[in-house]
């Protein structure tokens, strides 16, 4: 249950981050989700890493549905050299993922290294 | 124990050293990853912010059923307006007061044009190394060394001493800015996204660069260096017979035979003109890496009540000019207290440019004089302080030109100023070619202080002939030939402009900065500008072609297509009891009818005999051609290629030691000098002891054509719209953002003057019946978005040569089902 809430809490706070910032506050928010929220550190990567997919992809295909694909169909000629505008949709998800992924790690690192103690003392 | 103990310990520091190294790998990743994804440093460009859904290109995806109405409150308003949008998001302006009216214009301009609008006036400010750096510089440089800011700013003051014009202007650009000002990351239009940068404010003196944008593509075309050099190349009996002033096919705007008072001016021809400027030696040391596109022309006529079904007159244009994607023009309707005008607007200009309102419908062509002349200039030295002028030094002013570069240090460029105009060449920038040697200042038209916008204004607000009259002297540069017609009956054209009174010859090649005598002595003055009022024929058409014929007293150069000139004065003659329907027909035709004299000339001398049967097969298809440019026709293509070769082969040998940059003669030379005789004298090939005689050329290069027409046929693209291969090109010529492959006949010396990338980029057809009749479509669609439905939606319908009706709307209307969306304007 916790990655769930996770999951959800990362993408509702980089959707609410990207109101206001550039789009790489997503790292922000997966960053921080993974540093409140305790969980091993392949299941915080995953959990961002999907977080993100869901609503980067998600959002871009409501878009483009909605704009029956047109600029999909443009901008996938000009980044992935050819018209495609499923691929381009996964690629936003994808990026999205990754950049999420490795902040929730990161995260995750973080609160290990801050809740563990340093070096215990032998004497 | 101890040692244990020590095993441990070193265990645990290996951990926690490992767990902060994993640490720094991933934070390190993460950080990189979000760098690289938002700069142009490592790839090509910013995908995390390209492709992030709430601030790349997704937010340019506009929904099919995006709603475009709005409630807005501007403080700079003085009443109300609204805006209601039709079914092709066409705006219908109804403002309480006229300067509301270009203000709410301005708005709409910036939010469906904006980075069109932008990058049109960069380009014409020389400011696109400040974009996509140095490789722009040459063209920065260009730009500025003609004037072309210098020549804005003498606009904007003109401007500003007309107060209706100048309120218009300031109240356009507060709609613009309005818009800027509602930017943000999101909602920035997409190429804005994609190249990395972001609008600045927008301001009268753009305005002013975007007229001069005009008045460079239409009126800085000239030949002077290639002239000059063709000139000195060529013998003298060569020289003429390759480029005569008048051709045999002219049938110019104002009918042969007008009697033209004697000129108020008299242009004196310099005593050693002979001896020094008909008879220079040296080619010309600088040519212009850019050139304004020659073709950019355009067709317009208008017809009498007696000539149309209705007994109303009928006005039609269609200017030719590049075929891109933000369309020039945006489709606007202007309702104010003072006029109800509904037609093209410029996205940058305040107004309606080519258009009608509730009297009458206006139209232009362009003019195509030459306004554009070259002056040799001598320095005292290196210093350019002073120069050498009427037998005295005289003092040089100084631009000094800043031009920024993306990621790069400023280049400052410093402009010298004579008495003629900017000096564009000298030792520091010398275009295509680098010798240097030299100094050549550009005298330009658009250099002298005008207020075209006038123009525009008091046609919109016109209601008779003598509204046109007043209004048509504004119009400076680029000279135009308007036409004009109203609900009255009356109709008209003036071939309208500031053009200087030329001796015969002056400025056809670069003269002397020297001698005062070589200046222009003085302009046309406004009553001996040609023109046609309900002349007997019952129309008035012009196509760019020479205005008049030789008994007009000042020169006009040398430069003129005459072809569509003739075939459209030759329908209209014949045509009676016209309908919109027929202008719609005559528009759109591709009857070629420079091959119609071409393809006789070249079938009588091809010896058939000679040809093997794959070549005859070709033959045949000229044969059997109709001489219509269908896009599914493939006697077009041979022709094409037919001539193409036989101009290459007469001319190949004239001009295989020419220097690189020499003017070519006009291709209707060619033919006439053929019909009118078979030993022309060009026809030989100089470089044999033989004389080769027409029909021996015409095989010869008629077989070569076969290569090439056999290549197309296999590759399936003989038909003619194939092989043209008609597109209409983003303004960054990318591909995903352009409409290619567009199946469409025409081409050039045709009606339908559809080329590869260039054609009739607005056709209008308006019958001025009691209630206006109005036709009219452009290849693009009104949103300059390439996410919206909206960005290409016309081109199709355009190319099919289909019309839609244009709806001047009446404000009992507002209920009318053709309203999509309302836009409410009002005083905050």
């Amino acid at each position: 249950m916790k990655w769930i809430s996770s999951l959800l809490l990362m993408a509702i706070l980089s959707f609410a981050a990207c109101l206001f910032l550039p789009w790489w506050s997503i790292a922000i928010a997966c960053f921080l989700v993974a540093l409140l929220i305790p969980q091993k550190h392949g299941i915080a990567f995953l959990t961002g890493f999907i977080s993100l997919f869901i609503l980067w992809a998600g959002m871009s295909y409501w878009i483009s549905m909605h704009n029956d694909h047109i600029l999909a169909g443009r901008m996938s000629q000009i980044i992935l050299k050819k018209e495609d505008p499923q691929m381009i949709i996964i690629v936003t998800g994808l990026i999205g993922a990754f950049v999420g992924g490795f902040a929730a790690l990161t995260g995750s690192l973080v609160r290990m290294s801050v809740k563990k103690q340093p070096l215990q003392s032998l004497s | 124990m101890e040692g244990l103990c020590h095993f441990f310990y070193t265990l645990q520091v290996i951990k926690f050293a490992m767990r902060y190294l994993l640490l720094f790998l991933t934070a390190a990743i993460t950080i990189a990853l979000c760098y690289i994804l938002d700069t142009r440093t490592v790839l090509p460009a910013p995908l995390g912010r390209l492709l992030g859904p709430q601030q790349g290109f997704w937010q340019n995806a506009e929904p099919s059923d995006a709603d475009f109405s709005a409630d807005l409150h501007f403080n700079t308003l003085e009443g109300n307006a609204t805006v209601y949008f039709d079914e092709r998001l066409v705006p219908h302006i109804f403002a309480e007061k006229e300067n509301d009216a270009y203000f709410v214009q301005g708005f709409l301009h910036a939010k469906f044009r904006l980075w069109q609008m932008e990058l049109q006036t960069l380009s014409a400010a020389g400011r696109i190394s400040e974009i996509v750096g140095d490789v722009a510089l040459d063209h920065d440089r260009e730009f500025r060394r003609l004037g072309m800011v210098y020549a804005a700013e003498i606009w904007e003051k003109e401007m500003e001493k007309d107060t209706p014009i100048k309120q218009a202007c300031d109240a356009y650009t507060a709609g613009v800015n309005a818009y800027i000002t509602t930017l943000n990351s999101s909602n920035l239009p997409l190429e804005y996204k994609l190249l990395g940068y972001e609008p600045e404010l927008w301001s009268n003196l753009k305005t002013g660069l975007f007229l001069k944008y005009m008045a460079y593509d239409l009126a800085a075309h000239e030949n002077d260096f290639e002239m000059t050099n063709a000139l000195a190349f060529f013998k003298k009996s060569d020289f003429n017979a390759l480029f005569p002033s008048l051709q045999d096919s002219l049938d110019p705007i104002i009918p042969k035979g007008t009697v033209f008072s004697p000129p108020a001016v008299v242009p004196v021809d310099p005593k050693d003109a002979d001896s020094v400027y008909f008879h220079q030696t040296d080619t010309a040391t600088a040519v212009e890496n850019t050139k304004p596109e020659k073709a950019n022309g355009s067709n317009n006529w208008a017809v009498s009540g007696s000539k149309t079904k209705s007994g109303s007159p009928i006005l039609c244009n269609d200017p030719h000019l590049g075929l891109n994607l933000p369309s020039l023009w945006y489709e606007i309707q202007l309702s104010v207290p003072g006029f109800n005008a509904y037609g093209a607007s410029f996205p940058g200009s305040p107004g309606v440019i080519i258009g009608f309102n509730d009297s009458c419908a206006f139209g232009f062509t362009n003019g195509g004089r030459d306004v554009r002349d070259y002056y040799e200039i001598i320095f005292k030295n290196q210093s350019k302080t002073s120069y050498w002028y009427d037998s005295s030094w005289k003092p040089t002013s100084f631009r000094i030109e800043k031009i920024k570069i993306a990621g790069k240090p400023d280049f400052i460029d410093t402009v010298a100023y004579t008495v003629f105009g900017p000096v564009m060449y000298d030792n520091n920038f010398s275009g295509k070619r680098n010798t240097g040697s030299k100094n050549y200042a550009v005298r330009w038209t658009a250099h002298d202080p005008s207020n075209e916008m006038r123009l525009f204004y008091d046609l919109n607000h016109a209601k008779n002939y003598n509204d046109y009259l007043q209004a048509a002297p504004y119009l400076k540069t680029p000279g135009q030939n308007c036409v004009f017609a109203a609900k009255n009956g009356d109709i008209a054209i003036r071939t309208q402009g500031n053009f200087p009174a030329k001796w015969k010859g002056q400025g056809d090649f670069i003269m002397p900065g020297t001698d005062n005598r070589y200046a222009w002595q003085g302009m046309i003055p406004q009553n001996e500008i040609p023109f046609q009022f309900n002349p007997e024929r019952g129309f008035v058409s012009s196509a760019n072609q020479r205005p008049v014929d030789s008994t007009y007293p000042y020169y006009l150069g040398r430069d003129y297509p005459t072809p569509r000139g003739m075939i459209i004065n030759r329908k209209l003659s014949a045509m009676q009891q016209i309908t919109p329907k027929d202008m719609m027909l005559l528009q759109t035709d591709n009857y070629n009818v420079f091959a119609e004299m071409a393809v006789p000339v070249i079938l009588k001398n091809l010896r058939m005999a000679e040809l093997a049967d794959e070549e005859k097969a070709y033959a045949g298809l000229l044969q059997n051609w109709n001489f219509r440019s269908e896009a599914d026709a493939k006697g077009p293509t041979v022709f094409d290629l037919a001539w193409k070769y036989f101009s290459d082969t007469v001319y190949f040998d004239e001009y295989a030691n020419a220097p690189e940059f020499t003017e070519r003669p006009l291709e209707s030379t060619l033919l006439e000098g053929i019909i009118r005789d078979s030993a022309f004298r060009f026809v030989d090939d100089i470089r044999t002891n033989e004389l080769e005689t027409l029909p021996e050329m015409v095989t010869r290069a008629f077989k070569k054509a076969v290569v090439d027409i056999t290549k197309a046929d296999k590759e399936n693209r003989l038909a003619w719209g194939k092989y043209k291969d008609t597109r209409v090109n983003h303004l960054l010529r990318l591909p995903a953002f352009s409409r290619l492959h567009v199946p469409i006949g025409g081409g050039k010396n045709i009606i339908n003057a559809t080329t590869e990338a260039h054609g009739p980029s607005w056709r209008m057809i308006v019958s001025l019946t009691p209630e206006t009749e109005a036709y009219g479509i452009y290849p693009g669609g009104q949103s300059g978005n390439p996410g919206s439905r909206f960005y290409d939606n016309a081109i199709s319908k355009w190319a099919a040569g289909e019309y839609y009706s244009l709806w001047m709307m009446k404000p009992s209307e507002q209920k009318d089902q053709r309203v999509k969306w309302k836009m409410q304007f009002s005083k905050s």
